[in-house]
């Protein structure tokens, strides 16, 4: 089985910082990044009234629908999207192959604008995930839950 | 693939439901989400046709409880079960933890269990993954049928490897915590093995 992604406090912090960065140049309503999987990594903005779970899981599904209408045209992928609202509009970016970051901004922002701060984000976040796949396939990088028991597991399930 | 986040002490892993169509992935969602604490759950999706039958998937986030301080959150998705939407049940499989095969346990309906349990495993072999190695459980659903095969039948046909399995009867809960709580099991199971 492929194993997971695990976050780490350090890069945790340099990613929210690189995301809050980006709502402030791109003048964003909402910045977040998910893992292609459909978890949600990170936040930034205006995301309070959001339901940020189900809009990473739909973020996974649109980015996996449209990577396979890629192939179909005999493309590898679409590595950006942009999706027009009548006030708010969002942008896609496949970063690193393994994360989307998602923008949300309205008329205060323009997509020109937001294309180019994305792209400056995406690859210094590229960077950190490259580092994080370093640290994760480090030898001696143990499971970080090799010390979760059966008991453990079965309180979980005690009603 | 799990998700595992030191920082916000949270382990997110994602299960699939999987299964022919009709034969009620969806219901056993639908009857978790009905039963679930609110604060325990997300918003459930389903991104269904105007005829309710599922296009693209079924969505339900569910926290379980703390383990070890860390939160853990499962990620039900349910597939399409209809034969042309097989591009779609590929897609939703990507990064999956644990897979949950809901049979109908209707005579008439053996073959496309069958046909969808080969569906699953080339699907899987797909990404990468090996049916016999991956969290695994199997659900004999609409056990309350007049016209159901016998329980020895199924198992013969759908779970020779005899991986955990349970009847259920998914509008009315026979059997659907059984199941979720068991795959989730098999998932932690994985993650403590380092999977």
């Amino acid at each position: 089985m492929n194993s997971g992604l695990v976050m780490y406090e350090e890069e945790f912090r340099l990613i929210a910082g690189i995301c809050d960065r980006l709502t402030r140049d791109a003048n964003a309503k909402v910045v977040f990044l998910v893992d292609k999987n459909g978890q949600l990594i990170s936040s930034s903005g205006h995301a309070q009234n959001l339901d940020t779970t189900s809009l990473a899981s739909l973020t996974a599904g649109n980015v996996a629908a449209m990577g396979g209408l890629a192939k179909l045209i005999g493309e590898k992928e679409f590595p950006n999207q942009f999706h027009e609202g009548e006030r708010e509009s969002l942008h896609m970016s496949i970063v690193g192959g393994r994360v989307v970051l998602v923008v949300i901004f309205d008329a205060k922002s323009s997509l020109g604008l937001v294309r180019l701060r994305v792209k400056k984000a995406g690859e210094e976040l590229a960077k950190v995930f490259d580092g994080l796949a370093k640290r994760q396939t480090a030898p001696g990088a143990a499971s970080p839950f090799a010390e979760i028991t059966d008991d453990d597991i079965d309180n979980l399930f005690s009603e | 693939m799990s998700f595992i986040n030191y920082s916000s002490r949270e382990i997110n892993c994602k299960i699939v439901y999987y299964g022919p169509g009709l034969c009620g992935k969806t219901t056993n969602l639908q009857y978790v989400y009905a039963k679930t604490n609110p604060d325990a759950k997300g918003k459930m999706i389903s991104l269904a046709t105007e005829t309710e039958r599922t296009l693209f998937f079924d969505f339900l986030p569910l926290s379980l409880g703390e383990i070890r301080g860390f939160k853990t959150r499962f990620h039900l998705y349910t597939v399409p079960g209809q034969v042309f939407y097989d591009a779609s049940r590929k897609l939703i499989l990507k990064g999956v933890d644990g897979v949950v095969f809901v049979a109908d346990s209707q005579i008439e309906r053996m073959e496309a269990n069958l046909e969808s349990v080969e569906n699953l495993r080339v699907n899987l072999g797909e990404q990468g993954y090996d049916l016999d190695k991956i969290p695994y459980v199997v659900q004999y659903n609409k056990r309350d049928l007049p016209n159901v095969a016998t329980v020895e039948e199924l198992r013969r046909l759908i779970n020779p490897r005899g991986v955990p399995e349970y009847q259920a009867v998914a509008p009315t809960g026979v059997g659907v915590f059984d199941t979720l709580k068991a795959v989730a099991k098999l998932v932690l199971t994985e993650l403590k093995k380092g999977g």
